[in-house]
């Protein structure tokens, strides 16, 4: 952008070239730049802090522990990321990590009893991860439905399914835990644990596989059809409507794609701790939502990124295992949390408020400028 | 009109008023008189500053510079209730009535007649009474207002400015939304708020109107006073030549073109009122490759729902609609896009663009299938499509990644043209494409649209503005109450004749 404008200003040399340039310039100046990487910039800032309070903070295993913990988050948050730019939210995605933790517990420990037959399948751990996501996948779908034929606000649909799956998943050994998940080595089922705590390469898997998510979001996002469609429905569902987009297959989509990475978290966490609690990732919507904000998506839809989102994700964890490392009380860390999202928030607003307003103002020196120039590319 | 007058005398004086809004100049030194007792009219294309100069003297906006004087003394005007306690009042185009509130209390709303015991319903239900006499309505003054005529809320909202003291009152577009005789009785309650020293400020872009009404004429153009007289002195031409600033006929040059054979068809379309009626009333029309047919209709008249019956987006009408000798009524928008079908939607913000996007993004929005393979997009190709189309249409931006926001009305239009274009369209439908965007950029986008039916397309659109319809249609169909009451051609139509098959009433009567 910088270099066509320059070459602009070689051919226009009329006043208006000139302030377009210089609204060009603190659009993209460092000022704003600084402004739009904040949640990179509040990151830098932990991690500076804490290497001077702590000395364990910024030592190569600690930060490889806390990277693990952020993963959990991340991908979870990863998935609302898509959700939030299509102007939804899914409150659900907690209860579904529960919920998917707690079948693939089950399926490991008690394989899938049918009842009628009196016999016992059992599925080996590939297909129990693949299960898992699909419950993921599964309420989701509901999601989307409810959503897009019953017309129901995503804020209650979802809050319906973050009460409706938390019960299934209480249900599901009524309410008490699968504990040791190692697998049965009759059924070959072994192996759950690779998951958590396995490492590739020496990279513990946990982050070979946020890695793997953030390539594959990315790549949905800017580079698909459906990603742009996202954006757009986000951004204005009746131009998006107008246009030929299927809108209600991209909600669909979204709360889809929202419910796998909830159950990948699920996953996760069960296969750490090596046992399947009903009240796995209670509350864990609003740390996920926190990062989608932090990291610069906005509640309104249409505008965010799958980075913003992993670095807010990046922000809080650090924060909360800094605070843990320096001692720092939890109800401390709480209130230090929420003051947090609320600030980035409110800067949020302000970054809107800003580039609208110059957005507003060049619109005239736009117009200027090419009627100007277009003598100058004719010859 | 008005009884011979010797040299009138002005009650208020708007002096050099500017304004600026953020960077943007809306008002550039405008001298504006509001004579004693007449019906002063300001007219102006879609933002001339006619709403601004008005806001200022209603105390809504305060003037970057300049000042106003009334009754020889200059006056401060902070806030819209200094301008009424000087007896100045607006009645705006939108009216801001509460609809789920009666005649009576909308009138008295904000100045209620208290006693000690609270609200003097009945004292304000005889006083509404009284008011609306005046102006020759009967209306119980405890119905709802949101259940009345648009024309009967109108004169509620007069009935408010007349509830208080009022020396100037000022009228913003009041007929946009009012049928034939509804005017006649609006002119009517005009008159004699005139004959009762009433010095009114008729804003209108209606000329027929104002040559009727107006004593006085006052045009802007672009932010500044470009004439001034008295209405027995001039005609509707020379408004329209002042307006635009230049002869109506270069506005739209046209050049005939052969039609081709028939594109779309549409077979007697129904479309159900939710309040019971019709939106659409049996509407069968045909469209031919090349050919540029406007459709003309007063707001209501059901322009808008047919269109976007055509587009596929009112699924519960019935009726046929065929393209290309396909039947497509009962497929998806999208499909319809697909075989050449495309809307230019009549509200840019609200349903044309996508204001998170970029100029190129808006622009390939509707064409994501045709820019790669299992859903991913071959980026460049899109930058290299955009780029042609962005020069072909004469969007005015320096570069595509640039924000659609940054972009002035007429340039954001032409991105949602462009939109269109990407998609290959065989037949294009345009919901009222030169709503709020200026002049010269209402001259470009009419080239663009000769130049696409030279090219074959047919193109649809639809306008309320008769110099539009008039100078740019190969063929008009004018609406009213949701049915075709005339189809013209381009040799045969006149002003008068579309106003006369507009008119809701004639309808009413022929049924």
């Amino acid at each position: 952008m910088t270099a066509q404008l320059d070459a602009l200003r070689r051919r226009v040399r009329s006043s208006a070239a000139e302030e377009l340039l210089g609204q060009m310039k603190t659009l993209h100046g460092w000022r704003s730049l600084l402004l739009r990487l904040r949640a990179f910039v509040a990151l830098i800032g932990i991690v500076i802090f804490f290497s001077g309070v702590s000395p364990a903070f910024f030592t190569g295993s600690n930060l490889l522990v806390m990277t693990e913990h952020v993963a959990i988050v991340a991908i979870m948050a990863i998935g609302e990321t898509f959700v939030i730019l299509s102007a939804g939210i899914d409150l659900s995605v907690g209860s579904v990590a529960g919920l998917a933790g707690m079948i693939a517990g089950g399926l490991l420990n008690n394989g899938l009893i049918l009842h009628p037959l009196g016999i016992v399948v059992w599925f080996n751990v590939p297909l129990v991860i693949l299960i898992g996501l699909g419950v993921g996948a599964g309420a989701g779908a509901i999601n989307g439905v409810v959503i897009t034929k019953l017309g129901v606000a995503p804020f209650i649909a979802t809050l319906g399914m973050l009460s409706v799956a938390r019960g299934f998943a209480d249900l599901r050994n009524n309410g008490a835990t699968f504990p040791n998940l190692a697998g049965d080595a009759k059924q070959h089922n072994g192996g759950f644990g690779f998951l958590g705590t396995g490492s590739l390469l020496r990279v513990p898997f946990t982050i070979v596989l946020l890695a793997l998510f953030i390539v594959v979001a990315v790549y949905i996002a800017k580079r698909t059809a459906f990603g742009r469609r996202v954006y757009a429905v986000g951004g204005n569902e009746r131009a998006a409507e107008l246009a030929g987009i299927r809108v209600n297959r991209i909600k669909m989509g979204v709360y889809v794609i929202s419910g796998i990475c909830a159950a990948m978290t699920g996953l996760l966490i069960t296969s750490q701790l090596s046992a399947a609690f009903p009240d796995t990732a209670t509350s864990y919507e609003l740390t996920a939502i926190a990062a989608v904000v932090l990291g610069g998506t906005s509640l309104f839809g249409g505008r965010g990124t799958i980075g913003g989102t992993v670095i807010g994700a990046f922000v809080i964890g650090f924060l909360s295992d800094g605070l843990v490392l320096v001692g720092v009380s939890e109800f401390w860390q709480m209130i230090v949390k929420g003051s947090v999202i609320v600030a980035a928030v409110a800067l949020d607003e302000a970054q809107r408020r800003r580039q609208s307003r110059a957005s507003a103002s060049a619109s005239s020196l736009i117009e200027e400028v090419m009627s100007s120039d277009r003598p100058a590319t004719q010859e | 009109m008005s009884e011979p007058h010797s040299t009138p005398d002005w009650l208020l004086r708007a002096e050099g008023i500017s304004k600026i809004f953020g960077g943007t100049v809306a008002l550039n030194g405008v001298d504006f008189d509001v004579y004693r007792g007449k019906v002063n009219a300001l007219v102006g294309e879609n933002g001339a500053g006619k709403s601004t100069l008005m806001g200022i003297i209603a105390g809504i906006h305060q003037p970057t510079a300049g000042r106003i004087i009334l009754d020889g003394n200059e006056v401060k005007l902070d806030s819209p209730r200094d301008a009424g306690e000087h007896g100045i009042r607006l009645i705006h185009q939108e009216l801001l009535l509460f609809p789920d509130l009666s005649v009576a209390e909308n009138i008295f709303a904000g100045s209620e007649l208290h006693s000690a015991m609270g609200v003097r319903m009945r004292e304000q239900e005889r006083q509404a009474t009284q008011l609306m006499e005046r102006l020759g309505q009967r209306v119980d003054p405890r119905a709802l207002v949101g259940t009345l005529a648009v024309g009967a809320q109108q004169m509620v909202a007069i009935c408010k400015a007349l509830s208080q003291q009022v020396r100037v009152l000022i009228m913003d577009e009041p007929t946009s939304a009012l049928s034939t005789r509804e005017v006649e009785s609006l002119f009517a309650v005009v008159r004699g708020l005139v004959a009762d020293g009433v010095s009114v400020v008729y804003i209108s872009h209606r000329l027929e109107e104002i040559v009727e009404i107006g004593d006085f004429v006052t045009v802007l153009r672009d932010g500044r006073l470009v004439a001034h007289a008295a209405v027995t002195e001039i005609d509707s031409h020379w408004i329209v030549e002042r307006m635009i600033g230049r002869d109506p006929k270069e506005l739209f040059p046209y050049e005939p073109r052969p039609v081709g054979a028939p594109l779309l068809e549409a077979h007697d379309l129904t479309l159900p009122r939710a309040g019971g009626g019709l939106w659409l009333d049996h509407v069968s029309l045909t469209l031919g490759a090349g050919e540029i047919v406007g459709v003309y209709g007063l707001m209501g008249a059901g322009r808008t729902e047919l269109l976007h019956t055509l587009i596929g987006e009112r699924r519960e009408t019935v009726g046929r609609v065929v393209l290309g000798g396909v039947r497509v009524d009962g497929e998806s928008i999208g499909a319809r896009i697909a075989r050449g079908l495309f809307l230019v939607p009549e509200d840019r913000q609200r349903e044309g663009l996508v204001s998170v996007l970029s100029v190129k993004q808006n622009v390939s929005l509707a064409s994501l299938d045709d820019l790669g393979s299992f859903g991913s997009l071959a980026l460049r190709r899109e930058s290299a499509e955009v780029g042609t189309l962005v020069r072909d249409v004469g969007v005015k931006v320096p570069d595509v990644n640039f924000p659609v926001t940054s972009l002035s009305g007429g340039n954001q239009q032409k991105v949602v043209v462009a939109r269109a274009l990407m998609t290959d369209p065989k037949v294009l439908l345009m919901d009222d494409p030169m709503r709020g965007i200026d002049i010269g950029a209402k001259t470009e986008l009419y080239r663009i649209m000769q130049r696409l039916a030279k090219e074959g397309i047919g193109i649809l659109f639809t306008s309320s503005d008769l110099i539009e319809v008039l100078g740019m249609a190969d063929r008009i169909l004018v609406m009213a109450r949701g049915r075709i009451t005339r189809e013209l051609s381009r040799g045969e139509a006149t002003s008068q004749a579309l106003v006369a098959a507009s008119n809701p009433h004639a309808v009413q009567v022929a049924a």
